[in-house]
């Protein structure tokens, strides 16, 4: 098992819905985050690219927050998810600072927090929160190593990159482009 | 023009517009373990080298302050953390991987060992000390049968806590500035540069100041072996890298880091310490007050400017 | 895997919820944390929007609001709500709602007033208005009305003798389309629009910002559309995100879209693209037509907007080749350059080239549920209305124009009586409508203005009296019946009690009706029977639509598509698709349409380009707690070149100034993009609000509506031309500022 997300930026429209869906799953508090969506344009006038993507943590297979964790806070769960123990978690910010992606925040409560693929949704049966509420279905989920999972299927069939491969921390959320 | 915005409006102050999640507690943090590592090293070895005799405050007084230094740096290090009340999970697990856990752990053992150390010698300093217990005092006379063991436990742990100083930030890969080996040696370099130029101010005897003055004058040779080193490994290496040694070559940090840490911390104190030993009458205590600004300021800019530099994509 | 306390907590929290997820619909819409006890969930259609998904409203476990999904059978939103209908509950909980009916106590528009009773809030509207009734008659009212309450105010209004009843959503929207659409072929779009968007093979925007405008069948169905390899051809000056998505993008200069629409014909005719039995069986005109765009050359278009003439051509003829399943889409917000109605024309014309309408992948024939009214005696006659104000103009709108009824409450010699009381009911008007001097001298001749919302806006602090309305997620509304390719219905109930004193606007117009001797026309005590009555006589009940929120119908009149040769009936004069307009001939208007230059900006003054952010709907969510934390104020957009010849940086804030010296009451960042061409700037509509009683939405940003002041009035319609004002910029606050 191991799972992952890809995001097709020729579909996403930056509309933040992702964002919206996963504070209200997860109870996020107002003012973090633990997805957010970026939009790269590049060019001159008119000549121009523009890319949308709904960003959030990778789930890299060599994580280097929890490589960095002094307590384990930071951890593998099944299917690669990496979470975070609340009631491990000292807050000491190595892992914030340790991620090139910036995905990690200080919850107001003191530990650090961030996307968790909805594994209480994922254990359920459905996919993250973020990827039910599209509008524009540009997100596609599921099991790398099932063939037959949405974004198996999905990265079969579609040029795609990941965000900084070359820091080594093989990240598992893909972006179609 | 390439435009890169954040649309769904995250404006996390630890992270936008760029990392800020660590502040002043850390680079001190790290300055007052460096400048605790630098003197235990240095009371250890002249213990070991059989040269009480010679290096007096450097075995006896100066490290009287580690348990000070150490113990404030440890508490800024928890003010650092924002979910304090955990503190203890760092001492529920090992993580070899973490630099912030064997750093914990080494600080576990060099703690009591300067605490060791200083009560060991406290009465020599001031001769009309007395332990409230007599047990204290007993096991302080114990301790001071095994010096040499001590000694060995400190000169080892200084080293790995000199080392660590510098780790904790290159292990993150996430931030260019930071990701170079050299950041280990540099802080070590450092922190002994800064624990020698301690143990000098504290000095009343020239010939000690003299011995550490040329100590110290191989240790910023060294140290401006590393940092040109550094940058030519920056230079010479990813594009990131290069944008994050560009901030010391032209960029925001250059005017700070080369005035204040390089010719004011390491020339300036260094041409002193030649003049000194040429015998010119120089006040002794300039060069190294100057070594240790360049120490603090030096961890204060590669913690702030680290943040600074990140992956572009 | 169990890997923490935490984590067996959260498993063994999820097992008792996967048991209450058996129902298949709870477990396919995410129902994770099903409550215990109580309804689980309760049906709703959203409110942020004039799109209205279905939705349901859950709860956990302590019977707090917990979130709002989609309806998995709503073809408005597939199970998928946009940004603003999840962050919905922030209209909820916004603690910045109006929370108890108010009176004016000092001069009108200083906004002080009196906290009153509601009897005491009916008993003052409802003498005023027998006194006006009394002295001038009931045509001096008006209702401007967007959302749901509109039906029940409606309803009043009429009962009480007036059909002043209007929307901004026409004569400030999509009027002109409308217009032209029923010059062309007899049938306007109305909304949502019946675009075959899901099967097209190309796609064509003018100016038309999907995907920013979230409108949500429609952006699903762009994706759609994108996923099967879909051409989209985007004509905007601003790069917008549609633009980004599409294969052509052609960077027009501003208020020249008529003259490329011509030449697009002109190629479609004369390259003969055009679907030539669909044009020779369906309509009338096409020689007038042809002769009238001869001289309609893509060289000739080309010194107009600036496109290539290659590109004119390539692009016409990529449109002809996937006909009919090509959507030149009509848009929505279409009142430009007051010449607006002639453009849509055009878009119809071209539509009707390319055998598009009524036609898979084009636009498909929209059917809507009937929803019964409860029977009730007849309405006054009114003898009187708005258009009296107009001297005979703008016959041709459908619907009333907003801005027209606030001319006829300005006094004027046209009407022996003007417009002495409004009811305004869930619309910002001052930043809604054109012309902020206009519609504030309006309501200062107004003898009664009744304000009936949820949020503190800023007409609002007009009001005599504000009647604090319950937001949708407490509250019973009108059934739902929405065109779609198959009828449906939707219901919304109250998920929880009325917040505050908040009232339903069904309750209010039913208490102001008993008080004025009008009870006939509400004749039920609660909505819930009037609800299960029509229900009833549709094949269901109020009790089934509480449990299954949206029902679909089958459908009972035309197919969805022509079928293929069989004649069909329009509703035009000559029962034709009239390329050529009779209906515009004999009213004295351009029976063709034809291209008129539009002013462009003088030097230092860029054209005022304005539209949406798919996290906001209007002024509406500028204070909605969850929706601000993901876009809390608007930019204005400028090319990186003029940014360079002010000197700006990006983020520093600004003044805006239009051509008539109207200074922005805020500032603006600045936010310097290639995003947007050089002669103009672009800002979301929306911001900038001036109530200080919204406190996360004042003076954040600045109003694209103030610096509206030069209108273009379509002679077709009335419809209001926003988009020929043009404004500068200053870096230092000058007096002079409009004030509101």
């Amino acid at each position: 098992m191991r799972y992952a997300m890809a995001i097709d930026t020729k579909k996403c429209v930056g509309c933040s819905d992702c964002v919206v869906a996963c504070q209200a799953e997860n109870n996020v508090p107002i003012g973090f985050c633990r997805d957010w969506v970026v939009e790269v344009t590049d060019g001159t006038y008119p000549e121009l690219e523009l890319e949308n993507r709904s960003e959030r943590c990778n789930h890299c297979e060599n994580s280097p927050c929890v490589r960095c964790c002094p307590t384990g806070a930071s951890h593998y769960a099944e299917g690669g998810i990496v979470l975070v123990t609340e009631d491990k978690c000292i807050g000491c910010s190595a892992c914030i600072t340790s991620c090139p992606y910036d995905a990690r925040y200080v919850h107001p409560k003191g530990y650090v927090d961030k996307c968790t693929f909805c594994v209480q949704r994922l254990k359920n049966g459905l996919k993250p929160a973020c990827v039910s509420v599209c509008p524009t279905k540009c997100m596609y989920f599921g099991d790398l190593e099932d063939p037959n999972s949405d974004v198996s299927k999905v990265l079969k069939t579609r040029k795609h990159k990941t965000l900084i491969p070359e820091a080594g921390t093989k990240p598992h959320l893909y972006f179609l482009i | 023009m390439r435009e890169e915005i954040i649309v769904s409006g995250r404006m996390n102050e630890l992270i936008d517009p760029h990392l800020q999640v660590w502040n002043w507690e850390i680079p001190a943090y790290l300055f007052l373990g460096g400048l605790a590592a630098g003197i235990l090293f240095f009371a250890g070895l002249m213990t070991l080298q059989g040269k009480e005799k010679e290096f007096e405050t450097t075995i006896k007084r100066a490290p009287l302050f580690t348990p000070l230094m150490l113990g404030i740096g440890l508490l800024f290090l928890f003010l650092d953390l924002k979910h304090k009340l955990y503190f203890w999970q760092l001492y529920t697990t090992i993580k070899l991987e973490s630099p912030m856990s064997w750093g914990a752990w080494t600080l576990l053992i060099i703690m009591p060992v300067s605490v060791a150390w200083a009560g060991m010698y406290i009465k020599t300093i001031f001769s009309n000390f007395k332990w409230p217990y007599p047990n204290i005092a007993e096991a302080f006379e114990w301790i001071s049968k095994q010096k040499t063991i001590l000694a060995w436990i400190m000169v080892i742990t200084s080293v790995i806590l000199g080392i660590y100083t510098g780790i904790l930030l290159s292990a993150f890969n996430a931030r260019p500035l930071w990701n170079t080996s050299i950041l280990g040696p540099l802080f070590l370099t450092s922190g002994l540069s800064t624990g020698a130029a301690f143990i000098m101010i504290l000095s009343k005897d020239e010939h000690e100041r003299h011995a550490l003055a040329r100590i110290d004058l191989l240790l910023i040779a060294i140290e401006l072996f590393l940092i040109i080193h550094m940058f030519m490994g920056f230079r010479a290496s990813t594009q990131v890298q290069i944008e994050a040694a560009n901030m010391f070559l032209g960029g925001t940090y250059t005017a700070i880091f080369w005035t204040f840490v390089v010719v004011l911390g390491l020339v300036l104190p260094a041409a002193l310490e030649i003049m000194s030993l040429k015998k010119l009458k120089v006040p002794y205590y300039i060069a190294p007050a100057l070594v240790l600004m360049g120490g603090l300021i030096l961890r204060f800019i590669m913690v702030y400017a680290g943040q600074m530099s990140r992956w572009l994509y | 895997m169990v890997n923490s306390r935490r984590d067996f907590i959260k498993v063994s929290a999820i097992g008792t919820a996967g048991i209450m997820a058996i129902d298949p619909i709870t477990k396919a819409i995410g129902n994770t944390f099903a409550a215990k006890k109580g309804p689980v969930r309760t049906p709703t259609y959203c409110e942020i929007c004039f799109w209205k998904c279905a939705g349901w409203v859950y709860k956990d476990d302590e019977g707090n609001l917990n979130r709002i999904v989609g309806h998995e059978d709503d073809p408005s939103c597939n199970g998928r709500l946009c940004p603003r209908g999840s962050g919905g509950l922030g209209m909820y909980n916004d603690e910045d709602r109006l929370k108890f009916p108010m009176m004016r106590v000092g001069e009108r528009g200083k906004q002080t007033f009196k906290r009153v009773s509601w009897d005491e809030a009916f008993t003052y509207i409802a003498d005023k208005l027998e006194t006006l009734k009394k002295e001038h008659g009931p045509e001096c009212a008006a209702l401007f009305t967007h959302g749901s309450g509109g039906d029940y105010f409606g309803r009043l209004i009429k009962a009480y003798g007036s059909n002043n009843i209007t929307a901004p959503s026409y004569a400030q929207c999509r009027g002109p389309r409308e217009v032209a659409f029923i010059a062309t072929f007899g049938q306007g779009l109305d909304s949502p629009e019946p675009t075959d968007i899901r099967d097209c093979k190309c796609l064509v925007l003018i100016g038309s910002h999907i995907g920013e405008n979230m409108h949500n069948g429609q952006v699903q169905e762009m994706s759609d559309a994108i996923d099967k390899g879909a051409t989209i051809i985007t004509v905007d000056p601003r790069f917008s995100t549609a633009a980004s998505k599409s294969k052509y993008w052609l960077p027009i200069k501003p208020a020249t879209d008529m003259a490329l629409l011509l030449a697009w014909i002109h190629v479609i005719i004369n390259e003969e693209l055009y679907d030539k039995k669909y044009v020779e069986q369906y309509t009338t005109g096409f020689d007038q037509l042809k002769a009238h765009v001869a001289a309609n050359t893509p060289e000739w278009a080309y010194g107009i907007t600036t496109i290539e003439p290659n590109v004119i051509r390539e692009t016409a003829r990529t449109m002809a080749k996937e006909a009919p399943a090509t959507i030149v889409h009509p848009g929505r917000h279409v009142t430009w350059y007051g010449d607006d109605t002639q453009r849509l024309r055009a878009v119809a014309i071209l539509n009707a080239l390319l055998g598009s309408w009524g036609r898979r992948g084009g636009f498909y024939n929209p059917e809507k549920a009937k929803v019964p009214a409860i029977p009730t005696p007849e309405y006054p006659h009114p003898t009187r209305t708005w258009r009296d104000a107009m001297g005979g103009k703008y016959e041709l709108a459908d619907l009333a124009l907003a801005n027209g009824v606030c001319t006829a409450t300005i006094p004027n010699a046209q009407m022996d009586c003007h417009i002495r009381a409004w009811i305004v009911n869930g619309t910002n008007l001052i930043e809604t409508l054109p012309e902020r001097h206009k519609t504030i001298e309006a309501i200062q001749n107004l003898d009664l203005m009744v304000v009936v919302d949820t949020m503190p806006m800023e007409i609002t602090g007009w009001a005599d009296i504000i009647l604090p309305e319950c937001t949708y997620l407490e509250r019973y509304d009108s059934i739902r019946a929405s065109q779609y390719r198959e009828p449906t219905i939707a219901l919304r109930m109250p998920a929880v009690q009325p917040k505050y004193e908040t009232k339903p606007a069904w309750w209010m117009a039913k208490q102001l009706a008993d008080k004025m001797g009008l009870g006939a026309y509400f004749p039920y005590k609660t909505h819930e029977e009037e609800l299960d009555w029509q229900l009833k006589q549709m094949g269901t009940s109020l009790e089934e639509m509480q449990r299954v929120g949206l029902k679909k119908f089958e459908r009972h009149y035309d197919d969805l598509y022509f079928k293929e040769g069989e004649p069909q009936e329009f509703l035009t004069d000559s029962g034709k698709i009239e390329l050529y307009s009779n209906t515009f001939a004999s009213a004295g208007f351009d029976p063709l349409p034809v291209y008129t230059a539009h002013p462009q900006p003088e030097d230092g003054f860029y054209r005022l380009n304005y539209g949406r952010a798919p996290m906001h709907t209007f002024t509406r969510t500028a204070n909605n707690p969850v929706l601000t934390d993901i876009m809390d104020e608007n930019t204005v957009w400028v090319n990186p070149k003029v940014a360079k010849l002010w000197g700006f940086a990006n983020g520093q804030k600004v003044w805006l100034k239009n051509q008539d010296g109207v200074v922005s009451s805020f500032p603006i960042a600045v936010r310097i993009t290639e995003r947007i061409r050089w002669d103009s700037v672009f800002m979301v509509h929306g911001f900038g609000h001036a109530n200080k009683l919204l406190t996360r939405a004042y003076g954040r940003g600045a109003s694209d509506s103030e610096m509206i002041t030069h209108v273009d009035i379509d002679p077709i319609m009335g419809g209001t031309g926003m988009r020929g004002n043009f404004v500068t910029f200053l870096t230092e606050k000058a007096e002079g500022g409009a004030k509101v």
